[in-house]
């Protein structure tokens, strides 16, 4: 078996990135297309980690991953707000039966 | 096989199954705790990469906040008791033709190209190197993102309580 290298790395950011793009193809409810989204942003923090630690590039890689991880709360918080109202004025968190902006 | 690549397998193994269980468990509140073993792998893995401070912030913003937060949305808009928990998937075909496409493009593209890569010594503890870059090169960032979360803060409370 081969030593773990910066290949190792990328496919397990790769297969988190797939199933990210596929619980927001399938999922109906906004939530879990959140949850989707949120897979999506770690995979990309996996690759910059990981370029920071086989690459030549000093700690930058390490900064922007803890930007992408404080966008990330931001926009949980505002997107979940958004949820909540789209719950009170229509009664549903499908996103498939919310096809108008006001009741 | 040594105990560095031991340990890699098993936190790779913890991130993929766990992801897998989330995008395919049909009861959302499962899908939400099985988020949490994929935060606590990806978490290991920044500490095999030697970034002790972004595991430490991803273990307290990411399982302490964003899991939470999601957790709230979930027992806000769902009727607990009812089996409305449960949530419908739509096109299943389609997407998994056309994220097995993706993916193994993806696959093959990163497994075919050679990589250049320096030869990796001990990590050093990160921690005081990121203080200074983000006070020194990357303060006005670092103030766009304090700006930027009280934005944020402001807004979803303002959208979320809005009496019609």
């Amino acid at each position: 078996m081969i030593e773990v290298g910066l290949n190792h790395f990328l496919v397990v950011s790769t297969l988190l990135f797939s199933m990210g793009i596929y619980a927001i193809v399938t999922r109906k409810n906004a939530i879990m297309v959140l949850m989707g989204v949120e897979l999506i942003l770690n995979s990309a923090n996996i690759n910059f980690i990981a370029f920071t630690r086989f690459g030549n590039f000093g700690l930058q890689g390490h900064l922007i991953a803890l930007f992408v991880i404080v966008l990330a709360a931001a926009e949980a918080a505002i997107a979940l707000a958004i949820v909540l109202n789209i719950y009170k004025t229509l009664s549903t968190v499908n996103i498939d039966e919310v096809d108008s902006l006001k009741d | 096989m040594n105990v560095y690549d031991f340990i890699f397998y098993l936190f790779a193994a913890i991130t993929v199954l766990s992801a897998f269980f989330v995008v395919t468990n049909r009861n959302i509140v499962y899908s939400a705790f099985f988020l949490l073993f994929t935060f606590f792998g990806v978490a290991g893995i920044y500490v095999l990469l030697g970034a002790d401070f972004v595991a430490i912030v991803q273990l307290i913003v990411y399982v302490g906040g964003i899991l939470i937060l999601l957790l709230f949305g979930v027992m806000l808009t769902n009727k607990i008791t009812n089996v409305e928990i449960k949530t419908g998937t739509i096109n299943i075909y389609p997407a998994v033709i056309g994220v097995g496409l993706l993916s193994g493009s993806l696959l093959a593209a990163l497994i075919t190209s050679t990589w250049k890569t320096f030869p990796t010594d001990a990590p050093l503890p990160t921690t005081a190197a990121l203080g200074t870059m983000l006070l020194q090169e990357y303060a006005l960032v670092f103030e766009l993102l304090g700006i930027i979360l009280l934005i944020a803060l402001i807004g979803a409370a303002s959208i979320a309580r809005r009496e019609t």
